[in-house]
């Protein structure tokens, strides 16, 4: 019988947010399609956190459970999760599109002679998925022919995790065959570079800068404003990598991500990897010269300009309002 | 140690985007090609481990003949020599999902029975940020993504990976081996007038797609299991109000927005 399988990722001793997005999304998958959802999530089944799976009742939670999966390894991973396929054999299985899942999902279609639909914004009808492009100046729409397995992973925010429902779900224990052999990479412990010193996530107002600002010498063009407004300087991940300000500020994928009542994007072109750091943000302001840049699609007000004109009048009109 | 560098011509980054008639992809027409962002990182690993531990730097791209000229980039800032993949016109390779094009490329590359592949994260067009990885499977060799240092370590390597939230760890694992390097760790080189010079000279071996599927036919793109149907324009997911005129006259209506309707000043 087919089934849509969700894989949910334990992270920071919880079910990640980014998990109960994809359940949605494959919920809503496995309704278009008449089939039942069965989740799977790497933990021993007495793991307290299967309890607090939530949102729509799946068929069967699936523990996947061997010492050999204690550390995060793509060898250990893929094996894994592919004998649960082969024992479930669901027609779609549904990834949250995270750093691990990147990691070894890839892999893990290539085993299945298939090829990963990554990063999915969107489900319509067919199912037809849909995807960005060029940075996110272009939306595609894929669909998955034939009839073996398909792989999906969905991108973060792009759904909305589903509220709870009463009932019941049995844990089944998936004890996979695994060999120490089979894993041929050693992970060492993860470990954060530095200690944070700034918290932009408390932040009521971030002024974030991108490639835009050209130059480390004109920072203090965003700096001013970000003072008159009492903001928090952020910034997104080119700035951070040429060490033109700490990665501690660095909003997005592999930086923070943030909600503040006011979000001001200053020369951000707006890749998904920044996007899904502050598409959350209650009000997005965006400067920027090009006029179809992605940030405008989140962006409620927007100024089509040169920021090297914008700003300095921006922060002119701010100290006039506030003295 | 051998190393080679798969690398991907894409549109430039402010390449003004049209979609073309068939609906599939951008008009190409008067667009500027550059080598893929994190593919420049992937060559410059690639060139620092040869200076400081000898070898070979192989680059490998997919690509029409306009390929070539990223191709002769790499060569100029000091790969050794390289391999091209090349199609016949822009469609010949769509027709393939990134499986299918992963297996072209490893069937160019197999038979250099190399120390190790770099690849980039993903490339700045499709995004699918899994050709390395998919390589590493085909070729029966273990892998490490979004690496942002190789340190050659006894048998092996030690590489950092970028984890989320700004997280790391460190990976051990032996040669020969696949890395998908993520951008931004290292300042990239330019190439010298003498690279450029020297570029000229260096092998560049033309491998024609329809040639190495005809070795091969289970090559073929009979059933790509991924196919793109058709592009289209983002939708807003919020309707943006544009704030016009001078300068001073936008920056003093968001000023008032600020004030009275989003209520932060």
């Amino acid at each position: 019988m087919s089934s849509v399988l969700v894989f949910l990722e334990i992270k920071n001793r919880e079910i990640s947010r980014i998990s109960w997005e994809a359940m949605a999304a494959g919920h809503q998958l496995a309704a278009s399609l008449g089939v039942p959802v069965d989740l799977a999530v790497v933990a021993n089944r007495d793991n307290p956190l299967l309890q607090t799976i939530h949102g729509k009742v799946p068929r069967t939670v699936y523990a996947i459970d061997d010492p050999l999966l204690h550390d995060y390894t793509a060898d250990g991973y893929t094996t894994a999760c592919a004998q649960l396929i082969e024992h479930a054999k669901p027609t779609y299985v549904v990834f949250p599109h995270t750093y691990q899942v990147r990691d070894f999902a890839p892999r893990l279609a290539t085993r299945f002679q298939q090829t990963l639909i990554s990063d999915v914004t969107g489900i319509e009808a067919g199912p037809a998925f849909t995807r960005q492009l060029l940075q996110g100046k272009l939306n595609a729409s894929y669909h998955h022919s034939g009839s073996e397995v398909c792989f999906l992973s969905i991108q973060a925010g792009a759904f909305r995790a589903d509220a709870a429902e009463a009932g019941s779900t049995a844990v089944e224990p998936f004890l996979p065959k695994l060999d120490a052999t089979q894993i041929r990479t050693k992970p060492g412990e993860p470990f954060r570079a530095s200690a944070q010193t700034v918290d932009l996530t408390s932040a009521p107002i971030l002024v974030s800068v991108g490639r835009g600002i050209k130059e480390e010498a004109n920072l203090p063009l965003v700096q001013e404003l970000a003072t008159a407004l009492s903001a928090e300087l952020a910034a997104s991940r080119p700035i951070c990598d040429a060490g033109w300000l700490p990665m501690e500020r660095q909003v997005g994928s592999s930086g923070q991500t943030v909600a503040p009542k006011l979000y001001l994007a200053i020369g951000i072109s707006g890749a998904i990897q920044h996007l899904v750091g502050m598409k959350g943000s209650q009000c997005v302001v965006a400067i920027n010269k090009d006029e179809n840049a992605p940030i405008f699609e989140v962006a409620d007000y927007g100024i089509v300009g040169d920021l090297f004109e914008v700003v300095p009048a921006l922060t002119t009109a701010v100290r006039k309002v506030k003295s | 140690m051998k190393i080679i560098v798969a690398i991907k011509q894409v549109p430039e980054r402010d390449a003004r985007i049209r979609i073309d008639s068939g609906n599939k992809w951008i008009d190409l027409e008067d667009v500027e090609f550059s080598m893929n962002e994190s593919d420049a990182y992937a060559l410059e690993e690639a060139l620092q481990l040869k200076e400081a531990h000898g070898g070979e730097v192989i680059v490998v791209s997919a690509g029409p003949e306009r390929a070539g000229k990223t191709i002769r980039e790499a060569l100029a800032k000091g790969a050794d020599r390289a391999i091209h993949l090349q199609s016949s016109d822009e469609t010949e390779l769509a027709a393939y999902d990134a499986l299918g094009v992963a297996r072209l490329l490893a069937a160019s590359i197999q038979d250099e029975k190399a120390d190790l592949v770099l690849t980039g994260l993903q490339s700045d067009d499709l995004g699918l940020g899994q050709t390395g990885v998919i390589l590493a499977e085909l070729l029966g060799l273990p892998h490490a993504s979004l690496i942002l240092k190789i340190e050659v370590a006894g048998n092996g390597l030690k590489v950092l990976r970028e984890l989320e939230d700004g997280w790391f760890q460190h990976i051990e694992l032996a040669t020969p081996a696949v890395l998908t390097i993520q951008s931004g760790n290292t300042k990239l080189r330019y190439a010298t007038l003498m690279g450029i010079k020297k570029a000229k000279t260096k092998e560049v071996r033309v491998i024609a797609v329809a040639d190495l599927v005809a070795s091969d036919p289970s090559l073929k793109p009979t059933a790509p299991s991924v196919v793109l149907d058709q592009v289209k324009l983002p939708h807003k997911q919020r309707s943006t109000q544009l704030l016009g005129g001078s300068p001073a006259e936008a920056a003093a209506a968001l000023v008032e927005k600020l004030q009275f309707e989003v209520r932060v000043i």
